[in-house]
């Protein structure tokens, strides 16, 4: 099929669909003029009922826990799913880091990278573990922290190599984190069954609203997915780190101009 | 001017899926389909808007005040989620096709361009 053939083709079909999901969507509501009764109830309830002030991250880790649960299972396998497509292949071997792709010369990083790179960790870090420990009062939480937190790493990559990234969180490290994150978070869940009457039922006492130990479960829910994410978040960037710069095939390509490492 | 927002989220499907169908490059591919995926975000977000309202959180405006739905924030971070986990496998398989093919052109991995794969 040529490319005009192509184009018109899907020209039309894209008109067609456009329209569907104008059609579709012209049945919503107005634009700001939505009438959710069960988000405007938990509005009202959310506060003094699980002592939160963040009335989203009430209904992530609490009213509706079990989705998170889901919701944190798909990164999980996700991030399984990553670490096996990018496995070390046969005839591949793993070498010394060093980037080495076709054409590209890499600069020695300056001072100026290397400085404020290193500079930026901590500030990352306490930025990550203080939206993952005030997610239930302000927006944030275990997702939004742990992806900060994973950055941290990046940083010690981005200014110093690749090796001492791989020693500041070695691969026992990531693991050990992404694992107890997980688990963590499905013991909570487990607990709302032991200690309460219901998978992932808020069974710790709620404190007062606004202070920083409240709302019960939900910041212990918030630091399980914090360590998930950052370890999960960790592991897949290390491993599309590893394709660029220590996987390296022994046979040369038949074909295809990309230069193989020797 | 109330459909405004979805008319955003609809042409945000319409350029994610061209950019999708003309790529030229798996990685350019994959960032379409997150491109086309936050009209998603959009939708959602635009459905639970309240006029003059609000966010969802109590911290400091007091309890009572009108705030827009947190059920459909609440669903856009799972939405945000899993757009990150299929952009991350995506660009994985890219980097295996890269492999296998010598190239990230959509148009020219045919399976009898493999080369000889060793594992």
């Amino acid at each position: 099929m040529s490319d005009r053939v192509r184009l018109t083709v899907f020209g039309v079909s894209l008109a067609g669909l456009l329209a569907l999901l104008v059609w579709g969507l012209a049945g919503l509501p107005d634009f700001g003029d939505f009438q959710g009764a069960y988000g405007q109830l938990l509005n009202r309830v959310a506060v003094p009922e699980r002592s939160t002030t963040d009335v989203v991250t009430a209904v992530n880790f609490d009213y509706r826990g079990f989705d998170t649960l889901g919701e944190e299972f798909i990164l999980f396998a996700a991030v399984i799913g990553v670490a096996s497509i990018l496995r070390t292949l046969r005839g591949e071997r793993i070498r010394r880091p060093d980037d080495d792709a076709a054409g590209r010369h890499v600069p020695e990083t300056s001072l100026l990278v290397r400085v404020t790179g290193l500079g930026l960790v901590a500030p990352t870090i306490l930025v990550g573990i203080y939206i993952v420990a005030h997610g239930h009062q302000t927006p944030g939480g275990g997702f939004q922290g742990g992806v900060i937190l994973a950055t941290a790493l990046l940083l010690i990559y981005l200014s110093a190599d690749y090796m001492t990234m791989r020693a500041v969180g070695p691969t026992w490290l990531i693991e050990l984190a992404e694992g107890l994150g997980a688990a963590g978070f499905a013991l909570i869940g487990v607990g709302g069954l032991v200690f309460g009457s219901a998978f992932f039922e808020n069974f710790l006492g709620k404190g007062t609203p606004g202070e920083l130990p409240s709302a019960g479960t939900i910041p212990l829910s918030n630091t399980a997915v914090g360590l998930a994410v950052t370890g999960g978040f960790v592991f897949m960037l290390s491993e599309f780190l590893q394709q660029a710069l220590t996987h390296r095939r022994v046979h040369h390509h038949r074909r295809g101009g990309a230069r193989r490492a020797s | 001017m109330s459909f405004l927002p979805y008319a955003v989220a609809v042409w945000i499907v319409g350029v994610g899926l061209y950019g999708i169908v003309t790529s030229r490059d798996l990685v350019h591919l994959v960032i379409c389909l997150s491109v086309m995926q936050s009209a998603s975000y959009l939708v959602l977000l635009s459905i639970g808007y309240v006029k003059d309202a609000s966010a969802p959180v109590f911290a400091d405006v007091p309890l009572g005040t009108r705030a827009v739905d947190p059920v459909v924030q609440a669903l856009t971070l799972t939405d945000v989620v899993v757009g990150t986990t299929v952009t991350a496998l995506l660009l994985a398989l890219s980097v295996q096709a890269h492999k296998r093919y010598g190239t990230l052109d959509p148009r020219r991995l045919r399976p009898g361009r493999a080369t000889r794969r060793h594992g």
